[in-house]
């Protein structure tokens, strides 16, 4: 074993800052890395074993201990639980006899729970042994568990046929459906392959390309909204030996699945968009951060990079023009959500835990191995190779004045019609809702637990003017009427995840409590207030919902909330929006179960608290008192 | 004016708080001359004789009886104060708050290198006993406390400071010297 | 070349050296900013987020945001110190801080905040979470209760070819800062005894000494943590 280690080790040149592919690696050959494998690599990198073991613990796809030779790793998006994720669950831990969170007693079956895996139009589904099963069912399950005890293979087992389009290329053979409902400008077959790369390229100088964007005002599709022409400019003035393009597809935001749509159809117009950016920035490195949800995508993607190698679209001297060398590489993450944020999926790619830095400095100044680094979204990079084409005037055709351009919607929950929808910025709400087919709607979330959920309920309920200084995002504006909000990034900003609640479901204990334990989980643990504020606030919850609750309570997670905006990154600035936003959008949730007439209660229960104690000393339980 | 009435109690803790307020020394004379005690070990009226002003409670919430003490205590005084580390954490009590209680049970009576002749494995299980919680409590976490006190024990100069402002309706002057957590 | 600089921190003036964090600025200037993960010689992370300033309305961590030009930085505020208390009372509340029985007590940066802000009882309830104490090397207790994740250790304590002897495990309310089993073996005195000093709490103890200074002459008993910094 030790020398498939060392093989593995020698592959990267014992560069630790490549941890993550040589654990990657290892998984693939065994699926795990144990105490002794931790000791050959602690070795041959110049580490502690603690150190290796750090980066192994952070990522939920790493582990020390095998996870059967079948890992169902079973989404728990709040989708997945409104389309009966309990029932499968239940059916796969009766089919293969162990519970989730272990594995069955004859090494063939290990049940995880997972985050979301970008399947929110087609769950539940789970990533079995890295392949994707869609729309699961009790019935579904019992068959698919059934065949593997027979011996049958995992692709013997997906559905009757793949997914449409590219899912169905030899290299993907996933049963994912694209769902694309609607298509505008980036979603539109109208561009011819590299067309810009051999036709439009070099009649610009880098200069000029930067202008072309800039102009266009494009903005992060990711969610935050950082112009992308800045970005570039800054990145390009940055001395440097290198300069790095990254390109973000570890799209982790519950609810959005629209970068594997991008991925799967698209892929050529996303890797344009990183050589477009090189070209303009002069950068020479190119990585794709794949999360590792997608990696059924990989084999895919790796033969589009090496058709465009074949067109001299990568590597040296591309096109012929002098001095311009780009080539690029995918890496894998490993399952953390909060690589999604910049800087912590820069240090995953130097083979660290995905702890944010802080800033400044900012990536473009100190990024990769500390070179000057210019992280983007997917989205981003494929809209920027439209632009480039179209030109910056035809592009402010679309959306608003201070929006510009169209955003790609992932779309979910409770509607006749989930999918992505490209549309124009500026469509409000109702459009959405319109569009996607849903009736008798009591909530949306719009930008993913981080986001904002709203409704239309308690709209003359939004005076809280003191709270809304603390919302991120910011400058959030409230429309008197809620449903004809725009998405825009002065009125209602998203990295695209819109999740829909009809009438009959339960915000606080279906929804907001899943999404509080989607923070708990996915935070890195580092800054103090994101690391213990979600789990205090969600006790507190529990208190109210339990009919605990009293009146301060509500109070106290309000002012909670504001703490936790000190936090380092995005992630722990918004882990208590679940609860602040409900508290702001359906306050009345709350008080119906809080007790208006009583300022003190606590959870203590006299009965229960003496329990354990009594029965392991025989004793009954009697109180004579009142 | 009357003088305000209070009343003292120590649940599971040590009685160090109740030796610290007596650290106040000579105070005690100017003390009396402020306030009547009831229910308290220090004059060792075993029962509430009359509404009380002022409780203090020392030490956690370990068993029912401490429960219902504190409970009493909450319905007879207008004004509660958490005094020292056990009536506020649970203070060395709760180091046990994380073990299972069976554990700890078996480690005092059974397995325990102190335990000596225990071939029975007797448990101590009389009806008479009061019933042991799962964990120890803060007091705060039972029933609402309006002051809170730190220090193990407090600091005399605290308990004395503290007491004087509530008694005399001023605000409480607390000097950097006298918040101690040990 | 002018390698000085002038920003304000609470309308006061400070003059800086270039490249200084706020922090170092503020404390060269009589003026003290909270700091708990903070330690001098290593390179800033702001994980306990005590350093909190706002500079144009925006919360910063100050030990890790360099001095600029200008800058106006709200610190002694009412909002950012009842914040620094909140973060103190979490702390306190999800680990289990026995200070009666803690070695470090009087010492203690994390029971000296509490003292500073005059912590009576923390606003969150406490958690009493299951941690566990690693006492497997011969010279170091690790007592995961006092621990508060600040990697001072992580930083710090390392052998000649720079391989860590601590490191954090797992992530989010499980994380956990843990002892490499095999360097924690063959740890120096010397080392051993800089693991404790660094540490702020009572987390990292060196073997078999513990209480060496009595009540009322340790470091925290007379003067609030800060005051050597304050003018």
């Amino acid at each position: 074993m030790k020398e498939k280690i060392m093989q593995i080790v020698t592959k990267y040149d014992a560069d630790r800052t490549r941890l993550m592919d040589i654990l990657l690696d290892i998984h693939d050959m065994q699926g795990y890395v144990d105490d002794e494998n931790i000791e050959v690599l602690a070795e041959a990198l110049g580490m502690s074993e603690a150190e290796v073991n750090e980066t192994i613990s952070f990522y939920h796809f790493f582990t020390k201990t095998p996870r059967g030779k079948f890992t169902v790793y079973l989404n728990n998006s709040i989708t997945a639980v409104l389309r009966g994720r309990d029932a499968v669950k239940s059916a796969f831990e009766v089919a293969c006899g162990t519970k989730f969170g272990a594995v069955s007693e004859d090494g063939l079956f290990g049940l995880f729970d997972t985050s979301c895996i970008g399947m929110n139009d087609q769950g539940p589904a789970a990533i079995i042994n890295d392949r994707i099963f869609t729309n699961l069912t009790v019935y579904r399950v019992k068959e698919l568990i059934k065949g593997l005890k027979e011996g049958k293979k995992l692709n013997e087992l997906v559905y009757e046929s793949n997914g449409d389009g590219n899912n169905a290329d030899k290299d993907m053979q996933s049963m994912v459906q694209n769902n694309i409902r609607k298509g505008m400008f980036l979603l539109n077959k109208d561009y011819n392959k590299y067309e810009i790369l051999k036709e439009d390229l070099s009649k610009h100088s880098p200069e000029e390309i930067i202008q072309i964007i800039e102009d266009s005002n494009l903005r992060g599709r990711g969610g935050a909204g950082f112009p992308t022409g800045l970005k570039w400019r800054f990145g390009r003035r940055v001395d440097g030996e290198h300069r790095i393009i990254i390109c973000n597809a570890d799209e982790g935001e519950p609810g959005t699945f629209k970068d594997r749509v991008m991925l799967t159809e698209y892929p050529d117009l996303v890797f344009e968009g990183m050589v477009v950016a090189a070209y303009a920035t002069g950068a020479d490195i190119g990585l794709l951060y794949l999360r590792y949800e997608y990696k059924y995508m990989l084999k895919f993607l790796n033969r589009v990079l090496d058709e465009m190698r074949e067109h001299n679209l990568l590597g040296n001297k591309i096109l012929g023009i002098k001095d311009f060398d780009f080539d690029i590489r995918i890496q894998l993450g490993a399952g953390a959500y909060v690589c999604g944020e910049e800087s912590a999926l820069i240090e995953s790619l130097e083979g660290k835990r995905g702890e944010p830095r802080d800033k400044p400095p900012f990536p473009v100044e100190r990024g990769y191995l500390g070179y000057p680094t210019i992280v983007n979204n997917v989205e981003t990079l494929a809209s920027a190779v439209k632009i480039v084409k179209y030109g910056a005037e035809w592009y402010k055709g679309f959306g608003t004045k201070d929006s510009l351009g169209t955003k790609l919607l992932s779309v979910s929950g409770d509607c006749r019609f989930p999918g992505i929808y490209e549309v124009e910025w500026g469509t409000s709400i109702r459009e959405v809702i319109e569009m996607c087919g849903a009736d008798d709607v009591q909530a949306i979330q719009v930008g993913g637990p981080s986001g904002v959920l709203i409704g239309v309920k308690d709209v003359d309920n939004l005076g809280a003017t003191d709270l809304m200084k603390w919302y991120k995002p910011s400058g959030m504006m409230v429309a008197q009427k809620i449903y004809d909000r725009k998405l825009s990034y002065s009125d209602l900003p998203t990295g695209g995840s819109i999740i829909i609640f009809n009438n009959s479901r339960d915000l606080l204990r279906e929804v907001v409590m899943n999404f509080m334990d989607f923070f708990i989980e996915e935070s890195c643990g580092s800054c103090s207030t994101c690391r213990n504020l979600p789990f205090v606030m969600k006790q507190k919850l529990e208190k109210i919902l339990d009919g605990h609750g009293v009146r301060q309570d509500i109070d106290d997670l309000l002012n909670w909330g504001k703490i936790i905006k000190v936090s380092r990154c995005g992630l722990g600035q918004t882990a208590a929006n679940p609860i602040l936003s409900s508290i702001l959008n359906f306050r009345g949730l709350y008080e119906k179960d809080v007790k208006a007439m009583t300022d003190f209660d606590n959870i203590f229960d006299i009965e229960k608290s003496v329990d354990a104690a009594n029965k392991y000393l025989g004793r009954k339980t009697e109180f004579h008192h009142n | 004016m009357s003088k305000k009435v209070i009343a003292t109690t120590s649940l599971a803790g040590c009685f160090g708080c109740h030796m610290s307020f007596l650290d106040i020394d000579e105070r005690i004379l100017d003390l009396v001359e402020l306030v009547e005690f009831n229910k308290s070990p220090i004059d060792d009226i075993k029962v509430f004789t009359k509404p009380v002003d002022i409780g203090i409670i020392e030490g956690g919430c370990c068993n029912s009886e401490n429960i219902e003490i504190l409970k009493s205590f909450r319905e007879n005084c207008k004004v509660l104060v958490s005094l020292g580390e056990c009536a506020i954490m649970g203070g060395l009590p709760a180091l046990r708050n994380g073990i299972p209680i069976e554990e700890c049970l078996a480690e005092a009576y059974l397995d325990g290198p102190t335990v000596g002749e225990n071939k029975e494995g007797i448990l101590p299980n009389d009806p008479e006993l009061p019933m042991l919680l799962d964990k120890v409590y803060p007091c705060h976490e039972i029933v609402k406390i309006d002051y809170f006190l730190p220090g193990c024990a407090p600091d005399a100069d605290l308990i004395w400071n503290a007491l004087v402002a509530l008694v005399t309706g001023n605000e409480m002057d607390l000097p950097y010297e006298v918040i101690k957590f040990d | 070349m002018n390698d000085t600089i002038k920003f304000k921190i609470d309308s006061q003036e400070i003059v800086a050296k270039k490249g200084q964090t706020i922090v170092e600025a503020a404390k060269d200037n009589g003026v003290y900013i909270p700091t708990l993960c903070n330690f001098e010689g290593v390179k800033p992370k702001g994980c306990c987020r005590m350093c909190t300033i706002k500079v144009n309305n925006r919360f910063m961590t100050a030990c890790t945001t360099p001095a600029a030009a200008g800058m106006e930085v709200e610190n002694d505020s009412a909002e950012l110190n009842d914040i620094r208390k909140s973060i103190i009372e979490l702390l306190f509340v999800t680990g289990n801080h026995f200070c009666p029985s803690c070695e470090k007590s009087g010492n203690c940066e994390l029971q000296a905040f509490g003292y500073r802000y005059q912590m009576m009882v923390p606003r969150f309830p406490y958690n009493f979470p299951q941690k566990g104490i690693d006492a497997s090397s011969p010279k170091i207790i690790k007592d995961q209760n006092r621990c508060i994740m600040c990697k001072r250790c992580i930083k710090t304590i390392k052998d000649e070819e720079g391989r860590n002897y601590f490191a954090f495990q797992n992530r989010g309310s499980e994380l956990a800062v843990v002892l490499d089993k095999k360097l924690g073996k063959e740890m120096t005195d010397e080392l051993a005894k800089l693991a404790m000093e660094n540490c702020p709490v009572g987390s990292i103890i060196y073997k078999e000494i513990g209480f060496e200074k009595p009540i009322g002459t340790r470091k925290y008993d007379k003067q609030p943590i800060g005051s050597e910094i304050e003018v």
